[in-house]
């Protein structure tokens, strides 16, 4: 049985390379690409009301972690349910600068709150944008490192790896929760007015924001698509496949997939960095166990085979999200379990799976 | 000194819970490779049976409810099993995604039954007080988790079913050419494994109020005693289950709760530095 499941798998997320395929064929990866970034960079800014596009740029958010779920789920077979923690930690590096710009020397509002006096030691490189920014990116990178060193090394992998990472998000909420005075506790951060000196309320810069998210994930997808093609991506697809067989070929998949997991971890700190002016707050319920797995959803949803898919995926859950809990907010929760059952029973390929198949019905020039 | 005695009983306690839910994961995450996040829900469906129960059974209903627990949350894993998970066998993290949206459902089906606060089940009046620092309801858990134990050991080794359980786990494919019908051993295991969490269910009763999220508390930890256990294994659940109920207690009085989590955490991670599969392992040639 897992022999047809595998055979299944073998084409997918392995696009041919350019030649072999006809012109248009290999014309239409990037023509879609170009006008997918000329909607979303130019008629979305222009079309969409600030609080739809504010929306919009959440979605994004989400949408990049979601590429690097795709990337670690999809390409390389590592379910990854604790990304919410590094979302969190790119997310708490930019609230951390955020309130002690505006905070301008004296204590952030919720240490006065909890009783602190002087600011902790931990806060203090944050005052630093360059620091906190680069922080965003490096500490879930170093943090993925270091997990996927310890756990891959030692061939702990499957289900094992999932449940440690969802073990990992619980942890890191209950700590988060608990340092009140250092976190801002279950509120988490937030109250930001000012970025680089533009007030974050204003239409304005939103719609600034909103332009640099995109162009993250324009150019994250590309790099993110360049991995995959590379050698270094089929290595990584082989190894979702057949793990032992590729370690007797004489490669080491520890390294590929430790890698890979922290180019996943830095995308998500990324995306955290980004969400936190864009949304205003970042807390714990943001990044618990139930908020890494509805982002593992979305990516199903859309197609994890593709990194298009988990794209996809995250901006349709996000505005199904939104315009559901506004109109029945007890439903959504039946819904949304719904969907997974039927997304995991009827469409294993997500949303994307069901397009190709709906193509491949139809009569094609190929097979004239 | 006294404070780690005292300690002692509520570590113990915790373990017994977290090897009563351990349990029924080693039947269905052990032997059959299915990561049922439903598994939190089947233990909050038997801790409102025990509150239903109340009305006609008063105050012995933890007593009345653990059998009717362990059919009820028996059925809903059976049918989970047969409606659903059947299809999804060999595909495990699959199983994991399709049946948490299962356990969404049927947490928003649990506050819509019996609305979202906590409610109460009063402890038999016999379970009241204590024998110096051990109270008599955490030594009716424990007593509780160490027959239950002994339950599936005997049913597991002792029974023809139990045999044809393992030798389903070990090798399905060469079960099957024996002759065994391996649908039905795993709608047997999946009615065993889900009937316990049943039991889980009306034990933690006795420790706190019940509400719709009651299982979302102790899954986690549960299924990392699968993890440091080793897969299907007994003897693997019970002694990471008290290691676990020990250290969580402790750490969380030496230093306090926020940091007590992560401190289980990264025990777990030194300790898969040792022995990455668990503490037991089962032996096999199968490749992956």
């Amino acid at each position: 049985m897992t022999a047809t499941v595998r055979g299944e798998r073998d084409t997918v997320g392995l696009a041919p390379p350019g030649p072999g395929r006809p012109w248009h064929a290999r014309l239409l990866g990037p023509a879609a690409f170009t006008a997918i970034a000329v909607l979303a960079l130019v008629v979305a800014p222009l079309a969409l009301e600030p609080f739809r596009l504010g929306l919009l740029a959440k979605y994004l958010c989400y949408a990049i972690v979601a590429l690097g779920i795709g990337l670690a789920w999809g390409q390389g077979g590592m379910l990854t349910l604790g990304q919410g923690v590094f979302f969190g930690l790119g997310g708490y590096a930019m609230g951390m600068y955020l309130k002690l710009h505006d905070a301008g020397g004296h204590l952030p509002d919720f240490m006065v709150w909890s009783g602190v006096e002087k600011l902790p030691p931990l806060w203090v490189p944050f005052g630093n944008p360059v620091f906190a920014i680069a922080f965003a990116v490096a500490g879930p990178v170093l943090l993925a490192l270091l997990l996927g060193t310890l756990v891959f090394r030692q061939r702990v992998r499957g289900a094992y790896f999932a449940i440690l990472t969802q073990a990992l998000a619980a942890a890191t909420v209950i700590l988060l929760v608990g340092q009140q005075g250092l976190t801002g506790g279950t509120n988490g951060l937030t109250n930001f007015f000012d970025l680089f000196g533009q007030d974050l309320a204003a239409d304005e810069t939103q719609r600034g924001l909103y332009l640099v998210v995109a162009a993250v994930l324009g150019l994250l997808y590309l790099v993110a698509r360049q991995l995959v093609r590379s050698r270094f991506g089929r290595l990584l697809v082989a190894i979702r496949d057949g793990e032992d067989r590729v370690r007797f070929l004489g490669y080491d998949p520890a390294t590929v997939k430790t890698v890979t997991f922290a180019v996943s971890a830095g995308m998500a700190g990324l995306a955290g960095a980004l969400f936190v002016p864009v949304v205003g707050i970042i807390s714990p319920a943001l990044l618990g166990v139930v908020p890494s797995l509805e982002l593992v959803v979305a990516v199903a949803v859309g197609g994890r085979f593709s990194l298009a898919g988990a794209v996809l995926g995250a901006v349709v859950m996000g505005y199904a999200k939104t315009s559901f809990s506004e109109q029945f907010a007890d439903g959504w929760l039946y819904l949304q379990g719904a969907l997974f059952i039927l997304v995991m029973t009827l469409a294993p390929k997500g949303l994307l799976g069901l397009a190709a198949r709906a193509r491949d019905l139809l009569p094609s020039r190929r097979r004239a | 000194m006294e404070a780690i005695v005292n300690q002692l009983p509520i570590g113990l306690s915790i373990g017994a819970v977290l090897l009563l839910i351990a349990l029924g994961l080693t039947f269905t995450f052990g032997q059959m490779g299915v990561i049922n996040m439903a598994h939190g829900e089947f233990i909050m469906a038997g801790a409102y049976t025990a509150y239903l129960l109340q009305d006609w059974a008063g105050r012995q209903a933890v007593i009345v409810a653990l059998p009717v627990a362990f059919g009820v949350a028996g059925l809903m894993g059976l049918v989970l099993e047969r409606a659903a998970i059947r299809h999804f066998y060999g595909r495990p993290l699959d199983t994991l995604l399709l049946t948490w949206g299962v356990s969404l459902v049927l947490q928003q089906a649990a506050r819509d039954l019996f609305g979202a606060p906590n409610v109460q089940v009063q402890a038999p009046s016999w379970l009241q007080g204590g024998i110096g620092i051990l109270p008599y309801n955490r030594l009716f858990i424990m007593a509780l988790a160490i027959g239950s134990v002994v339950a599936v050991w005997a049913y597991m080794s002792r029974t023809s079913q139990g045999r044809r359980m393992r030798a389903v786990m070990q090798n399905r494919q060469l079960a099957a050419v024996m002759g065994i019908n391996t649908g039905r051993v795993d709608q047997r295991t999946f009615f065993i494994g889900s009937g316990l969490a049943g039991i889980a269910g009306v034990a933690l009763t006795l420790i706190g109020p019940v509400g719709p999220a009651l299982g979302t508390y102790y899954i986690v930890d549960a299924f990392l005693v699968v993890v440091a256990g080793g897969l299907g294994q007994l003897r693997g659940a019970v002694i990471a289950a008290v290691a676990l109920g020990l250290l969580n207690s402790y750490a969380e009085f030496w230093t306090n709760a926020s940091l007590a989590k992560v401190i289980v955490f990264v025990a777990i991670i030194a300790f898969l530095q040792v022995r990455p599969q668990g503490l037991f392992v089962l032996r096999s040639r199968a490749l992956t």
